[in-house]
């Protein structure tokens, strides 16, 4: 029995942790959310040299070729310090993608550079409001040229190249769809940033018209290797989420600790204390969940479709939980903009979207769970 | 990260398997597998007799309290292969519940703080299952503030030496059965109330002891209220010393929460099964999502809590104290099993309401919803239990206190009544 990480991954955590103390402070954050721009370049490069950005990726394709564990304790750490970065789109998804089904010239291709931190790819999947099913993919590839309207896609403003779900060669359901590479800066491609809950994170509409398309994994596969995908991004996504609840967590109990109110600090008096407790409970099972899920992903286990779906469900309860209560426990301080914890909140709300909303992720786990595969139950 | 046994581990495990393959009492695991906590594990023969059996076959081939020293009836064993065994044991663990308080807190407390003739005297039969144990502590006004109890310890007038007890405890699990009682007292009531407690221990057939089984809200009895009248206690029965009970109860306290917090069920599986078999609108209950939205929530903080035990394994595993995460369990299995409860008699639709034989489960989630708020209040409330994440983990302040450096006597009390 060994659920924990190594003293190695561990003390690359600390690494990471260090490196984003000192270059992605709080104010590292801000300027994105308030400035012009999707992102912290110079932050994620700075990754990239760290060797994080390529952590899970095979050393062939310019990455480090350590494991997925190593990408877990980095992914915390990224949600911990709300890193204004394109690392879920561009290494939890599109690299994922390309590692999964892509072929060896496309690998070649983008892999080094996404590693490298020299170029950003996304997952343009959703098309508008409500859940995604298969029906409601409407961008269509006809002749190797795409057409349609992906929104929103995050990161999509800054990516230089997507990996985009759409229907081929007609047919409905599940199997009419496939995946294509598409170069961003190529022709028929026309981008507008989103206004959003969460700036620090860019969103964005991108219209194709005829945009060359070239195909990734077998035609009438998309969905499948999309759920695949997902599912592990899941869990990347996951650990950032509970880096990002651990911080809430501090933030408020060393606010608890310093706010005096009626003579004497308010984390002395049970309604604060006790908000503070269930916090550190949800944010400990989601810690729990999610080094099972870490555990699934590294060695491929075939609970992985479950413990995606609990550590997704768990990690995306527990940033929710601590961010809100963080504002709650600052009190009206808490409600400015000059104060931090709006910082989580927006985050927190914006996770708990990406990659599908908790409801959806709620059923997929009791889908799966009935499907057979209950050993998470037991 | 893997979930394998070391080889030593994997040969402790086969070792364990065999002995249970070998010697578990079969006969009783189909009723032991239907059981619902709020309903007596045991029904087909005497429970306690049952219990008594298995533990004295454990003894004898070196499998009770394993934990323990063998010098006082324990096996002697690591942390992780106490684990690993009562992973083996599995639901002939629930055939124990008359030895967990004697096994869990008081005979820790015994070790720390008798002497050494007395443990040689007192353990191994407690190991053995012979002699059963409870815990003399919460009383009508010192439940959470255990420190206000009132029941009093007086020098004899006689200049024996031994002391007089005379007063109420309240709550005593399985007081009914026990042949001995770990004793919290006060013997100073001019001192500060943490300053004036004493410890003892004393036989449960002490003339002026009497048992009363509470009948509980559930209609069950596994609790007791005990009168102490002018009970004689030997000083030699005392554990600490004389003002220091409060140090003793925090050895028993600190184990309290250990036995009671580690490895609880929160009855998920059984709910999950309930919803693959019930329907909501003709459809099985699982298609619905309103229903998946419930299952998947409870489902997390299972699945958290299991996991949560599997780092603490990790941890004794590689010879490590567990983290201050195992602090969780019993506040997230309460309220999980509470709320589990009424969701699955909400499913039942009207017919909810029926508890017998012929509810689904034989009625289990009814007697889940009928005991889970003893769970929510037993061994540390979901409050106390709040305030202890709160301070301990979390490193807030103690609440401020108006009875800290008072007299005992002249602290106010419900009623008005002094002791």
């Amino acid at each position: 029995m060994n659920l924990d990480f190594s003293e190695e991954q561990k003390a690359l955590k600390d690494q990471v942790r260090r490196f984003l103390e000192a270059r992605c402070t709080p104010s590292t954050v801000r300027a994105v959310l308030e400035g012009p721009l999707s992102f912290d370049r110079a932050l994620y490069e700075g990754l990239a040299e760290l060797g994080v950005l390529g952590a899970a990726i095979p050393e062939e394709y310019g990455g480090v070729g350590l494991s997925h564990l190593e990408l877990c304790v980095v992914a915390e750490e990224l949600g911990r310090a709300l890193a204004p970065v394109p690392a879920a789109s561009s290494i939890y998804l599109a690299a994922e993608f390309l590692l999964q089904a892509g072929t060896e010239a496309q690998k070649r291709a983008w892999l080094p550079r996404l590693a490298a931190g020299k170029a950003v790819a996304t997952f343009a999947f959703a098309e508008g409001q409500g859940r995604m099913t298969p029906d409601k993919v409407q961008a269509v590839v006809a002749d190797g040229r795409l057409s349609g309207v992906k929104s929103p896609v995050p990161d999509g403003d800054a990516a230089d190249m997507a990996i985009v779900l759409a229907r081929s060669g007609g047919g409905s359901g599940a199997g009419a769809l496939s995946l294509f590479v598409v170069d961003l800066a190529g022709p028929g491609v026309s981008r507008e940033t989103l206004s959003t809950i969460d700036p620090t994170r860019s969103q964005a509409r991108i219209t194709f018209d005829g945009a060359p398309a070239e195909p990734l994994g077998g035609s009438g596969d998309g969905w499948h290797i999309t759920t695949q995908v997902m599912d592990r991004a899941a869990i990347l996504m996951a650990f950032e989420q509970v880096g990002g609840a651990d911080r809430a967590l501090e933030m408020a109990r060393d606010y608890a600790l310093d706010r005096m109110a009626f003579g004497r600090p308010i984390g002395s008096f049970q309604a604060i204390k006790h908000m503070l407790a269930d916090m550190y409970v949800s944010a400990t099972l989601a810690r729990s969940n999610c080094y099972y899920a870490a555990w699934a992903l590294a060695s491929g286990a075939v609970e992985l479709p479950v413990a995606a779906a609990t550590a997704r469900v768990s990690a995306t309860t527990a940033f929710q939980h601590c961010a809100k209560n963080n504002i709650q426990v600052h009190g009206g301080m808490g409600f400015t903009w000059a104060f931090d914890c709006h910082l989580f909140y927006r985050r927190s709300n914006a996770l708990a979207l990406a990659l599908g909303s908790l409801s959806t992720w709620e059923s997929l786990l009791i889908e799966r769970m009935s499907a057979g595969n209950i050993n998470a139950a037991a | 990260m893997d979930f394998d046994d070391t080889p030593e581990e994997a040969a402790f495990r086969a070792q364990a398997r065999a002995f249970i393959d070998a010697n578990a009492p079969r006969h009783l695991a189909p009723e032991l597998k239907r059981a619902s906590f709020g309903s007596s594990a045991v029904q087909s023969e005497d429970p306690l007799r049952a219990a008594k059996a298995w533990q004295k076959k454990k003894a004898e081939a070196g499998w009770a309290c394993l934990h323990w020293p063998k010098e006082y009836g324990g096996g002697g064993r690591s942390p992780i292969e106490r684990v690993i065994w009562s992973q083996e044991e599995g639901i002939y663990s629930a055939l124990s519940g008359p030895f967990v308080i004697g096994h869990g807190m008081c005979g820790p407390t015994v070790m720390a703080w008798a002497g050494e003739e007395q443990k040689q005297r007192l353990l191994p039969p407690l190991a053995s299952g012979e002699e059963i144990w409870c815990q003399l502590f919460s009383e009508p006004a010192g439940g959470s503030d255990l420190a206000g109890l009132r029941t009093r310890a007086m020098p004899a007038e006689d200049g024996s030496g031994d002391w007089i007890v005379n007063g109420q405890k309240i709550w005593t699990s399985g007081a009914q059965h026990s042949d001995w009682g770990l004793l919290i007292t006060r013997t100073a009531p001019d001192v500060p109330k943490h300053k004036g407690l004493t410890m003892f221990f004393l036989s449960m057939r002490t003339p002026g002891v009497e048992v009363r089984p509470i009948k509980q809200a559930n209609g069950q009895s596994g609790f007791n209220e005990v009168y102490f009248k002018d009970v004689r206690v030997p000083d030699a029965q005392r554990l600490g010393a004389v003002g220091q009970g409060w140090q003793v109860s925090l050895t028993t306290l600190m184990n309290e929460r250990l036995s009671i917090g580690t490895g609880m069920s929160t009855y998920f599986p059984e709910l999950f099964r309930f919803c693959l078999e019930a329907e909501v609108d003709g459809e099985p209950a699982v298609n619905d999502a309103a229903v998946r939205s419930r299952l998947a929530q409870f489902a997390v903080r299972q699945s958290g809590l299991r996991y949560t035990g599997m780092r603490a394994i990790t941890a004794l595993s590689k010879g490590q104290t567990p983290g201050p995460e195992s602090s969780i369990g019993k506040l997230v299995a309460g309220a999980t099993m509470q709320e589990l409860a009424m969701f699955a008699l909400d499913l039942q639709g009207q017919a909810g309401v029926v508890w017998d034989k012929a509810s689904p489960q034989e009625g289990r989630f009814q007697a889940l919803l009928m005991r889970s708020p003893a769970t929510r209040i037993e061994g540390g409330s979901d409050e106390i239990l709040r305030n202890i994440i709160g301070e301990r983990v979390l490193g807030l302040p103690g609440d401020i206190r108006v009875d800290k450096d008072v007299p005992f006597k002249d602290i106010p009390t419900s009623g008005g009544a002094k002791s």
